[in-house]
């Protein structure tokens, strides 16, 4: 066992007490071989054990701990342990780790996978309940803050206003466009090689019309608006929630809603339906080129049929659902960025959160806004 | 010439040892010919204006920002152009608490801890627990503490777990920047004296940069300052007689005689 960093050698002196001598180097390098020998580590026969420390070389914490864990061992096995000789250098930390005592008893976790199930569901859902309404009295305030503002305008924010609509609005323009132009691309395609089995080519351009404009415009623009500026509301919101900056706007007896979140909601609301018409047309454009591109429709002719297509209130039912996606989206974004509590953790996942739960409610309420168009038969 | 300068190595035994250091920021020059030894075992105050560059001193020695001239050795190595696994045997067998604790918020107060020992040992999850468990205690802190995470605990149990962090892999030299800033003066007294206690059972090298003057009279062998881009070191005595502007406005001003009269 020479070779070893840190070993025991035990020998029985004639009255049958065992001397344990700790020789090498009791530290962390040796530790992950020495604790498992410990571990295993036990005397034949009772009777009373001296340790003796002082021989060893070196002695860390680690060293310390599993000579203190091996002690505890042989006393609860019945030994008497003695552990007077140790070096002065070394008694200090070897009393240091001893004072820690032994782990805290834990108490043994009773497993019911079945009842856990049902709890972590039940609270789930109580949870999603209790955001919902949260969701809905922050939306409250909002609306109460909008109110005040309607008789003292002056106490708007106007730069704050027009800065977010250039960061929400004017920024998002390359990206939106070029996505927009994308899926009317796809859509044309596939609508083209569908109804071209039919003879009815021409038709592409009331299916692009009309799905472009009632639909897939403003949701996705709605969706990408979220992705980009509802989680930017959220971070930047989180980030002056984590420097305290949001409590320093409440001492100084400014209103957080007035100041952080009006501006966002109200910039979103001018700049989505202006988005969204943005989208409409690049949408078409993208359409009109690959229906040129695969079936020759000429962009005269494209126009002439988008005409005969589409009525005013396709391109109407489609943009008022605008500013209410706007203000979801900034709802959320901001009531999100506003949950943020201490840790720089926490604005990441609260961030995240925010983007799911703005394109959900989104959607869910695009749902919403289809039956009730259905119902107004429009 | 102050009788104290360091300019001469006065002993072999300097755990770090700076010399020539020159740092600089743009046209600011901050550092001009620092030197600097810190004996084994002793507990080094570093003090000086702001701007004179305590900070950024620390952080050269540990690495982490490279000076424009001069020579770190640590623990007998120069830091400059080690390989890398030397350097991160050097990194091993020293510990940093950083002045808001710097702990991983994703993890758990037991899990910050095991995180260097699970980088650099060969310890079983179990045992590695443990240790951790009796670092943690070591520092002071409750038991129910470990399966907090650091967004839960106050200001000076952040500290106390960051310490108990830099203490994993038992360090030779702990570094600890303004460790009692932001606690009360009870908690900022716990906290020299469990420095103190550490440094003693654990046989460390503490290098302390600090504006705490009580922390400076109650637990520093020797005091350094910072002053003309240099640096002075002395026992707390050797300071008092000082004649250099800063240095004696520093120790007689009324805060410096209020910790000393605590002391005395």
């Amino acid at each position: 066992m020479a070779r070893e960093r840190a070993w025991l050698e035990s020998s029985r002196a004639g009255d049958g007490e065992w001397r344990l001598t700790a020789l090498g180097h009791w530290d962390l390098k040796a530790a992950g071989g020495l604790s498992g020998t410990l571990d295993g580590f036990a005397l034949d026969g009772g009777g009373a054990v001296s340790l003796d420390l002082s021989r060893l070389d070196a002695m860390d914490t680690v060293g310390a701990y599993l000579l203190s864990a091996l002690s505890d061992r042989l006393a609860a096995a019945g030994h008497g342990v003695d552990l007077t000789a140790i070096r002065p250098e070394h008694a200090a930390l070897f009393n240091a780790v001893r004072e820690v005592g032994p782990p805290p008893v834990e108490r043994a976790q009773t497993h019911r996978p079945i009842l856990d199930m049902l709890e972590r569901t039940g609270r789930t859902a109580v949870d999603g309940l209790r955001e919902g309404r949260d969701l809905l009295s922050f939306l409250g305030l909002i609306a109460i803050t909008f109110g005040r503002l309607m008789v003292n305008p002056r106490r708007l924010r106007f730069r704050s206003v027009m800065f977010h609509i250039e960061q929400t609005g004017l920024n998002a323009l390359p990206i939106l466009g070029l996505l927009s132009f994308l899926i009317g691309v796809v859509l044309a395609f596939q609508g083209a090689d569908q109804l071209r089995r039919f003879g009815a080519e021409l038709f592409v351009v009331n299916l692009l019309g009309v799905s472009i404009l009632r639909e897939i415009g403003i949701l996705m623009t709605a969706i990408i608006v979220a992705g980009r500026s509802g989680s930017a509301f959220t971070a930047q919101i989180g980030t002056m929630k984590v420097n305290q900056e949001v409590d320093a706007i409440s001492t100084l007896g400014l209103d957080v809603v007035e100041l952080l979140v009006v501006p966002r909601a109200l910039a979103l609301m001018i700049t989505l339906p202006l988005l969204a018409f943005y989208a409409d047309i690049m949408g078409l454009f993208g359409g009109a080129v690959m229906s040129y591109a695969t079936l020759d429709i000429t962009f005269g002719q494209f126009i002439r049929q988008l005409h005969g297509a589409v009525t005013l209130p396709h391109f109407l039912v489609g943009l008022v659902k605008a500013p209410v996606f706007a203000l979801v989206i900034a709802m959320v974004g901001c009531y999100e960025g506003l949950k943020v509590s201490g840790s720089a953790e926490s604005v990441g996942t609260l961030t995240t959160k925010s983007v799911v739960e703005s394109i959900f409610l989104v959607i869910v309420l695009d749902a919403v806004f289809s039956v009730l168009f259905s119902f107004l038969r429009l | 010439m102050a009788p104290f300068d360091d300019r001469q190595p006065d002993s072999q035994d300097a755990v770090i040892r700076v010399r020539g250091l020159v740092t600089r920021f743009g046209p600011q020059v901050v550092h001009d010919g620092l030197d600097l030894d810190v004996r084994r075992g002793e507990v080094l105050g570093v003090v000086g204006g702001s701007g004179t560059g305590k900070s950024v001193l620390l952080k050269e020695i540990l690495g982490l920002i490279r000076p424009a001239d001069g020579r770190i050795e640590l623990l007998g190595r120069d830091t400059a152009g080690l390989p890398e696994s030397e350097r991160v045997a050097l990194q091993a067998r020293t510990g940093v608490l950083f002045q808001n604790g710097a702990l991983f918020s994703s993890m758990t107060v037991a899990q910050n801890v095991m995180v260097p020992l699970r980088e650099h040992t060969d310890l079983s999850a179990a045992l590695a627990a443990e240790i951790a468990r009796v670092k943690i205690a070591m520092s002071g802190l409750p038991a129910n503490a470990g399966a907090k995470f650091p967004s839960e605990l106050s200001g000076g149990m952040i500290k106390r777990a960051g310490l108990a962090r830099a203490l994993a892999l038992d360090p030779d030299i702990l570094f600890l920047d303004e460790p009692t800033a932001g606690l009360d003066p009870i908690g900022a007294a716990a906290f020299d004296q469990l420095i103190r206690n550490l440094q003693r059972s654990l046989g460390l090298t503490v290098f302390m940069v600090t504006h705490d003057l009580d922390s400076l009279t109650s637990i520093c062998d020797r005091i350094a300052v910072l002053v003309d881009k240099k640096i002075r070191v002395g026992t707390l005595e050797e300071h008092l007689r000082d004649p250099h502007p800063w240095i004696h406005d520093y120790f007689h001003g009324p805060r410096g005689r209020a910790a000393r009269h605590a002391e005395s």
